[in-house]
């Protein structure tokens, strides 16, 4: 196999689709007959629900019908079955389709309207009267940690709702001998997500076949169509579950929401397909949200700053619902101890329940919280040793000659973690040359002269990718010789109908648009998890090797049947099995494929299995760790405090490369992701749970404005855990990125500056930081 | 979120903008729409009726008149923006308009829509503060004219009565090459500012000041001019300016506090930015002589 | 649909129809003619996907009532290109990956078509400042600067 299109940047083939405004997202969606959605919420973060009069609203012009849970008694009751479910949470936390008897946070779904249009659904919804007696909220996972907090759940006596532990070795044992102890208090703060496109979903039912069909804007349509099976009493091949085009999805679009069964199950009640288009609003107070953690860490470290130990607690914010269950915290867990060789580990998490959003992983789940506490300790140990804090990553780092390292940890089902390949002092130097760090004083002095404060920063992280079990790929020759792969794996815009038919284009010896890949429709594919956790490379685009190489073999198994020749002799090339060194002696795949769709009476060559096809699971048993080295510019006008990242650089290894092109995108948008986290997202609640910051002008996404060039240099140390060598590269931007920019910023402060525990940080934060540091000198 | 209902009405001359508000309850006027949009789509706003004034001619242009220029209300922010005459007469209200949103809403906005809402951050209606700029309305009893410093009546207030309308903005350009300088801290491009500032400067031959505005936005609830200061301003010379009674000026008002930033920090960005704006005043007026 | 009637001119073709008053511009255009090209991400002014250009200059059409464009020239994605051939911007996304979802795309291509034709060869800051007002979530935005500028010199490379 020759690697034509594997390793190139070649442009994406769902480009000129999506270019010319001929993309399909699900709110482009029109059925005959469809009804439109709004919802009444909840405006309060905590309530017993007295009574709904829906009475006026139902006779509205317009106004087709509004239910409420007990509407659907018919069909289906309870909660929704929990998506990940955990020893640790017997009794799941998960949501009603819409509220009963008590709601938990501002924005929770009370009753669905629907109407003959979305905006007579809204007049309908604001004319429902809603009796509901306010509870006390609690707003602030510290304050709901306390004893004697407001309980966030009437019925569950406590508010944490479970802990989590993680570690290895006797970590006091290595403290008490430790040269240097220090203990340092971290406030990561939630933010939200935002995908471009918000969330939605059309249900309908087919009058014939009695399918339920749901076109939904998510991440895990298999997880949608699992669920809702449960939910409903029903089969799985009664449900279909497909996503069209989505509009980005980051995280927050791989739960199973409650709007997603609210909206199904109307469509049963009526009979007629319904559509749900969240709108910004709604997704400000009903799509999960992320990383509100706040952590004591103590870590204990050498003369020269080797890192040694590291225990510690959490407190983490996991909102009024846990729908997908503990994975967040445990994420955070399993992130630990990064790149660096701890000789022991001890930690705790709090899950606590706030009445707030809940939260659920976004782009790096809680590995960004992991590497911004790790690299916060790393510089927190240079400036107590006054060393160089690449020094402690030196001395710390887990060394090339170590791998593959077994960290000490366990993963989710109990084996030990080990990280396959990768040199992270390779990567620091890498990036430290790249970045221009030896000319940095010079720069920072330059700068000076402007009156601006110029800082440097570094991170580094390790990522594990390829999450298993499995995602899978059937991949099929039609007889006019068209490849088309099929897998449950969804796209949110990573591009993977471009990477995987580079794979089977390889393979199969065709030109990449021959290849059609379909994505995540149910009734095509029969199996599939979730484009989360960057696994989606691994475990579905191995699984299309795999797969393509099935169909390989069965095409020269043919052709060495049918021209006689011993497969070693034969080769796929221009959409056919040639024999090596022959021109002209070969036989199409069309042929193939014709003859093994089989004609009347006449038997298949060689007593060959019907069908030019086959299909793949690709068993991820390991995870295969991508890591990074970051380096970044800041520039502070120490007037205002305002802070600009003017340059950012990467060394990135995700082992082989699909597409650098694709690969570039994924880690660019991870960075603005990360910088956003470090410099302007921050989701403002007040003290009973009220949002304060829910339109655009008050929430701060990054713009092209504010953002920098960003600067990539690959690092390709094939995976071994793969068929394709490839590691994950979809969160690999972000996990190092707020801890880069805030190393940056501290650095810029100078060395009196406070020690920077948090992130987002604000101008007048800093304005305040250079007025303490300013008079702590003239004292 | 969508808008709730109402009636739409679109009148094509003064006089019948005028009748329509003199018979309508609960009607907004819409302007640019890039700020009574927003509201509606919010629903934060159910008007009964709305009347859209982009069709009214006369609402909108630049006009320079005997003693100055005179700008209607429906005039987009974009062609202010582009307007040669603006450039060279009001180059102030030119330089403030770069920071004014972006291009998809100056392409829409006007400058009568942004002083009638009266956004404490915004740029224009400060601008016209320091200009001095006159306010032509329009109501039942005809037409009066308001001069800036009872334009402003509050958070969000116009002196704009129920049945009036504003019709255009009138400005007395300063001498030509005047001292003229803008700043403003905002988080990202485009934002609202948390603060901002204005300075206007004219000198005699040997560079002793002969008249100023200096002026802060987003601070309090309506841009303040700092009459004090500009009084203890004349009479210096340009070079030997003391800077740090006006920026105690500025740091003397009284703040307002959001969800995203302490009174604190607005009083020393206020400072900051006064102190910047008058700067670069004094650095354009070098450039002109 | 019922409504005020209207007529106007989209993507260079003339169009006669009626729409309800409180409809915006791009939920008129994506539900009233079927052109779904044209996105909405905030409908509050912000984030720029529905951009689109009315009588020349780029405008967002969530802030714009359906019926404002009764006489007025409407362009919107659908008419970028030629047939099946993109245009130089359409392609330079491509070729630079300025997408990823393709949600914001749209109101990305209106806005910098409409900076290219005012502006034919911005500089990085111009494109920057330009498209300060649409929000990418995917790309970091440099895929889209990149091909703003290389959809610039082929603009003015070819008359």
């Amino acid at each position: 196999m020759s690697a034509r299109y594997f390793g190139a940047a070649v442009a994406r083939v769902e480009d000129p689709r999506l270019l010319a405004g001929r993309g399909r997202y699900v709110d482009d969606a029109v059925l005959p007959g469809m009804l439109h959605a709004a919802f009444v919420r909840a405006s309060m973060a905590h309530g017993r629900i007295r009574n709904i009069d829906a009475s006026d609203a139902k006779g509205m012009p317009g106004v087709v019908a509004i239910y409420t849970m007990a509407d659907f008694a018919g069909i289906a009751q309870g909660a929704m079955p929990p998506m990940a479910p955990h020893p640790l949470l017997p009794t799941p936390i998960t949501y009603h389709p819409l509220a009963v008897e008590e709601v938990c946070h501002v924005g929770e779904a009370i009753a669905i309207v629907l109407a003959d249009d979305r905006a007579t659904a809204e007049d309908a919804a604001a004319a429902v009267l809603l009796d509901i007696e306010e509870l006390p909220a609690v707003a602030d996972a510290v304050l709901a940690w306390k004893a004697g907090a407001p309980r966030v759940h009437s019925k569950r006596p406590s508010n944490i709702a479970a802990s989590l532990k993680a570690g290895f070795s006797d970590c006091d044992a290595v403290f008490a001998k430790a040269d240097h102890v220090l203990t340092e208090r971290f406030d990561i703060h939630r933010g939200g997500c935002h995908s471009m496109e918000c969330r939605g979903v059309v249900a309908s039912v087919d009058p014939h076949s009695g399918v339920l069909t749901l076109s939904t804007s998510s991440q895990s349509p298999y997880m949608v169509r699992r669920h809702l099976a449960t939910y409903l009493g029903r089969d799985e091949s009664e449900i279909r579950v497909m996503t069209p085009d989505v509009g980005g999805g980051f995280g927050p679009k791989a739960n199973v929401y409650p709007e997603e069964f609210a909206v199904a199950l109307a469509a049963i009640k009526t009979g007629r397909p319904v559509k749900w288009i969240e709108d910004r609003q709604e997704h400000f107070v009903a799509t999960t949200q992320q990383r509100g953690q706040v952590w004591t860490l103590d870590v204990a470290f050498d003369n020269d700053g080797r890192m040694r130990a590291i225990r510690g607690h959490c407190i983490h914010d996991n909102g009024a619902y846990a729908p997908y269950g503990l994975i967040l915290p445990a994420t955070a867990l399993a992130s630990f101890p990064g790149p660096y060789a701890l000789e022991a580990l001890d930690l705790t998490i709090d899950v606590v329940l706030t009445n707030l959003v809940p939260t659920s992983p976004v782009r790096g789940a809680c590995r960004p919280n992991a590497a911004f506490l790790l690299e916060r300790l790393a510089d927190r140990i240079a400036r107590h040793l006054g060393i160089d804090r690449q020094q402690v990553r030196r001395r710390s780092f887990v060394r090339a000659d170590q791998m593959p390292y077994s960290t000490g940890m366990k993963a989710r089902d109990g084996s030990p973690i080990s990280y396959d390949s990768g040199d992270y002092i390779a990567a620091l130097d890498l990036v430290l040359d790249k970045i221009g760090a030896a000319g940095f004083e010079a720069r920072r002095a330059a700068a000076a002269d402007r009156g601006k404060l110029l800082g440097l920063g570094i991170a580094s992280c390790v990522e594990d990718t390829g999450l298993g079990p499995f995602e899978g790929a059937s991949v099929r020759v039609t007889p006019a010789g068209k490849v088309v792969v099929s897998t449950g794996a969804s796209s949110q815009g990573q591009g993977h109908r471009t990477a995987f038919a580079q794979i089977a284009a390889d393979a199969l010896g065709v030109e990449l648009n021959d290849v059609m890949v379909e994505t995540a429709d149910t009734s095509r594919f029969p199996l599939g998890m979730s484009t989360i956790a960057s696994r989606i490379a691994v475990t579905a685009g191995s699984s299309v090797e795999l797969a393509a190489q099935k169909v390989r073999a069965k095409a020269i198994a043919f052709a060495s049947h049918k021209l006689e020749v011993g497969e070693q002799d034969l080769e796929l090339e221009g959409g056919a099995v040639r024999v090596k060194g022959v021109p002209g002696m070969n036989v199409s795949l069309s042929e193939i494929a014709r003859t093994l769709a089989g004609n009347v009476g006449i038997s298949l060559p060689g007593g060959m299995e019907p069908d030019l096809a086959a299909t793949a699971y690709f068993n991820s048993t390991a995870l295969t760790f991508a890591y990074g080295a970051n380096a970044c510019e800041v520039e502070i006008d120490p007037e205002t405090g305002d802070v600009r990242v003017v340059r950012y650089v990467v060394v990135h290894d995700c082992g082989k490369l699909i597409n650098p092109l694709i690969v570039d995108g994924q880690i660019r948008g991870g960075v603005v992701h990360g910088i956003g986290n470090a410099l302007f997202e921050r989701m403002i609640y007040d003290e009973a749970g009220q949002p304060l910051t829910t339109t655009y002008a008050d929430y701060f996404l990054p713009l092209a404005s504010e953002m920098p060039p960003i600067e990539i240099h690959h690092v390709e140390t094939p995976s071994p855990r793969n068929p394709i060598g490839v590691k994950g590269a979809g969160e690999g931007g972000t996990i190092p990125a707020a801890a880069c920019v805030i190393s940056a910023v501290e650095n810029a402060l100078g060395s009196n500056a406070p020690f920077i525990h948090l992130h987002p940080i604000s101008p007048q934060q800093v304005v305040k930081w250079l007025e303490r540091t300013a008079s702590a000198a003239k004292a | 979120m969508k808008a709730p209902p109402f009636q739409y009405h679109r009148p094509h001359t003064r006089e019948e903008l005028g009748a329509l508000l003199a018979s309508l309850d609960n009607a907004k006027i819409l302007a640019g729409g890039q700020s009574l949009m927003p509201m509606l789509n919010l629903r934060v706003l159910a008007p009964d009726h709305l009347i859209d004034i982009n069709r009214v001619p006369e609402l909108a242009g630049i006009r320079e008149t005997v003693d100055g220029i005179e700008i209607g209300a429906m005039t987009r922010q974009a062609d202010i923006l582009a307007s040669p005459i603006i450039q060279a007469r009001l180059p102030l209200l030119a330089r403030a308009l770069e920071h004014v949103g972006h291009i998809q809403t100056r392409s829409r906005g006007t400058i009568g829509g942004s002083c009638c809402h009266l956004d404490p951050s915004a740029e224009q209606p400060a601008i016209c503060a320091a200009l001095d700029a006159e306010f032509v309305a329009t109501g039942p009893n005809g037409r009066r004219v308001i001069p800036a410093a009872d334009w402003f009546q509050g958070l969000l207030q116009s002196a704009l009565e129920d049945q009036e309308f504003l019709e255009a903005l009138r400005f007395k350009p300063w001498a030509k090459g005047h001292g003229y300088g803008f700043a403003e801290y905002a988080r990202r491009h485009g934002d609202f500012a948390i603060s901002g500032a204005a300075a206007l400067l004219e000198v005699d031959g040997r560079g002793q000041i002969t008249r100023t505005a200096l002026l802060v936005f987003g601070v309090e609830p309506a841009p303040r001019r700092l009459y004090d200061a500009e009084a203890a301003l004349v009479g210096q010379i340009i070079r030997e300016i003391a800077l740090a009674p006006i920026i105690d000026a500025a740091r003397a008002l009284d703040p307002m506090e959001d969800v995203h930033v302490t009174a604190d920090y607005r009083r020393h960005l206020a400072g900051i930015l006064i102190g910047r704006a008058l700067r670069e005043a004094c650095s354009s007026l070098e450039r002109s002589q | 649909m019922t409504g005020k009637h209207l007529t106007f001119t989209l993507n260079g073709e003339p169009r006669e129809t009626s729409a309800d008053p409180r409809t915006h511009l791009a939920d008129f255009l994506r539900y009233g003619l079927g052109l779904t090209g044209t996105h909405v991400g905030c409908e509050h002014g912000v984030c720029g996907a529905c951009t689109v250009i009315v009588d020349g200059v780029p405008v967002r059409s969530c802030l714009m009532l359906a019926v404002q464009i009764d006489c007025c020239t409407v362009e919107t994605v659908e008419g970028l290109a030629n047939g099946d051939e993109l245009s130089p911007l359409q392609q330079a996304f491509s070729t630079h990956h300025g997408l990823q979802c393709g949600f914001c795309t749209p109101g990305m291509l209106m806005t910098l078509e409409a900076l290219l034709r005012a502006t034919p060869s911005p500089t990085e800051h111009d494109i920057r400042m330009a498209i300060s007002g649409n929000i990418c979530r995917c790309t970091g935005y440099q895929g889209i600067v990149e091909a703003a500028l290389a959809a610039a010199a082929v603009r003015t490379s070819t008359p």
